[in-house]
């Protein structure tokens, strides 16, 4: 399981969305290798009949009314935005 | 009045506002002028605020959460012009009692990391001894907390950034129990490993601000009512049970000094009456580590694919959407959450997700149940907080795993969202070491007891040897 191959580590950085520079590529290899191999420890253990925890607190669903509610200010939101076309966020053609 | 904020801590700052013996402006320029001071070599701040509003008692908060007006960078490039909107529910909660906003601490770029080295805007540096590092995520925090350039402050824990730190800078850091504080508006790394909690000179200061940011908070649905905060008093530990984890205590790399100050506490702690006992959790600190570096990645992934240069942050242009995204990512994030997104997204990618993410979260499992067994028998369980004291800067950048490795300790309990806290309880060649108390859930008031009374027997000087008159 563990190693992680050139192609692999491209996958999945497009996976992610990351450019990567060949140098990174090469470097994320190495160190993700020696990660995914220090983490595979966890199949040693017997989890048989062992449910999975995905939060550690028992509880359960929070409802709340379906109210609305005031919304920020656009011009203060837009504020951070790198580009706006009015009430949208402008982005580059998909 | 001559106020000395390497000494002063906020329980007796708000007693002088009380009094109307010092004023919130003095007390504020105080703060500013200690900072003027000594953050020039140690950057504990990565922003300062002029004129916060509130006559109460300053606080510095880690930059991972939001403060409206108030540029909040996570440490990460991506972030360097964001200026949110609306104030995280603590900050909120701080304004509300009048805490003065002196400014936005350092931070490992998104919290990940253990010594604030991966902050994109520099490291900062330890108060005890600027060449080494403060610890992390939260080192800025904790580093002004020891300086005197804030009496108190807000850090961040997914896997010990706020136990670590406060060890490594000699300060009391409580992590609390998932759940008992809102992450609302705080920049996220792991959700369900996520905790807001108090950095401080004193548990009882720790408590004081514990009590201000916890509670249910309709905006975080992960949280839920809390018992209310008692601020320890007795001086004794009688009728409480401790137990001595012998895997957390004996584990590899923890350092003799380290070793001997922890040994000392406990003996200290059997003086003031408690009743001390050794136990065992041995998968928990074995497969911790790696369970953690699984789960808190493959939550990282996901929680970060939102800083895409659409709507706030940086953006890096490129020919379509796609090419566009990929590049701000590119520009915007450091090595560390390039990693780690990298980790998780394998982690959860296809043919993997179960060998991987499902076998961790039985791990998971497996951990709770071991505390929850430890804890028919005992009250709090002892260990050191960090293997190590503050070691060099430089000396563990390069190599993940054995950065990864400080947090050995404090992990465990994390993943079970048990709440712990970090006291001073000595030195190890002149730098502080770390004790951590970790409790059940809900159990603050526990680990404020213990810690409160061990302080006391203890007489840890918090003021850095450098800074002592």
């Amino acid at each position: 399981m563990a190693g992680i191959s050139r192609d692999e580590v491209l996958h999945v950085a497009r996976l992610a969305r990351l450019e990567l520079t060949d140098d990174e590529v090469g470097k994320f290899q190495e160190q993700l290798s020696a990660i995914l191999e220090a983490v595979s420890k966890v199949s040693e253990l017997d989890l048989a009949g062992v449910p999975p925890t995905a939060h550690p607190l028992e509880i359960a669903n929070a409802w709340a009314e379906d109210e609305p509610h005031e919304c920020l200010p656009l011009d203060e939101v837009f504020a951070n935005a790198p580009d706006r076309d009015g009430d949208y966020f402008r982005v580059p053609p998909a | 009045m001559t106020i000395d904020t390497l000494r002063l801590t906020a329980e007796r700052a708000h007693e002088l506002l009380s009094a109307k013996e010092l004023s919130g402006a003095e007390l504020f320029a105080a703060y500013r002028a200690a900072i003027d001071e000594r953050d020039p070599e140690l950057h504990c701040y990565l922003q300062l605020c002029d004129d916060p509003g509130g006559a109460g008692i300053p606080i510095a908060i880690k930059d991972v959460i939001g403060t409206k007006g108030v540029r909040t960078t996570a440490g990460s490039k991506i972030l360097e012009s964001y200026v949110p909107v609306y104030d995280a529910t603590v900050a909120a909660r701080c304004k509300e009692h009048g805490l003065r906003l002196l400014g936005k601490t350092n931070t490992d770029e998104f919290a990940m990391g253990s010594s604030t080295e991966n902050s994109a805007y520099g490291p900062t540096h330890n108060p005890w001894d600027p060449a080494r590092v403060p610890g992390g995520s939260g080192g800025g925090s904790a580093a002004a907390v020891a300086a005197g350039l804030a009496p108190w402050a807000l850090g961040s824990d997914t896997g010990g950034s706020i136990k670590q730190p406060s060890a490594l800078c000699g300060n009391v850091g409580l992590r609390p129990t998932y759940g008992t504080v809102s992450r609302y508006g705080v920049v996220a790394f792991a959700s369900s490993l996520d905790q807001v909690g108090p950095v401080a000179k004193t548990v009882r200061d720790c408590a004081f601000l514990y009590s201000v940011i916890s509670g249910r908070d309709e905006n975080d649905s992960t949280t839920v009512e809390v018992p209310a905060v008692e601020r320890p008093t007795a001086d004794d530990l009688k009728g409480v049970r401790i137990g001595v984890p012998r895997e957390l205590n004996e584990a590899e790399g923890i350092e003799p000094g380290v070793r001997d100050a922890v040994h000392a506490a406990i003996e200290q702690a059997a003086a003031l009456g408690a009743e001390i006992g050794e136990c065992s959790l041995p998968r928990s600190v074995e497969y911790g580590l790696p369970c953690y570096y699984l789960v808190a990645p493959a939550e990282a992934s996901s929680n970060l694919a939102r800083y895409d240069g659409a709507r706030y942050g940086l953006r890096t242009d490129g020919a379509d959407f796609r090419e566009m995204v990929m590049n701000t990512r590119h520009d915007g994030l450091g090595d560390e959450p390039k990693r780690r997104i990298m980790l998780g997204t394998y982690a959860l990618s296809s043919g993997y997700y179960e060998a991987y993410y499902g076998t961790a979260q039985k791990v998971r499992t497996v951990i709770k149940r071991e505390h929850d067994e430890a804890f028919e028998r005992f009250d709090v369980l002892v260990s050191p907080t960090s293997p190590t004291v503050a070691f060099e800067l430089g000396a563990k950048a390069d190599n993940p795993l054995a950065m990864y490795l400080s947090d050995l300790l404090t992990i465990p309990s994390c993943m079970a969202g048990l709440p712990g806290l970090s006291i001073p309880c000595g030195l190890s060649e002149g730098l502080p070491v770390g004790l951590q108390l970790v409790g059940p859930q809900f159990a603050e008031n526990t680990l404020f007891r213990v810690g409160h009374a061990l302080e006391l027997a203890l007489g840890f000087d918090f003021v850095p040897e450098r800074y002592r008159s």
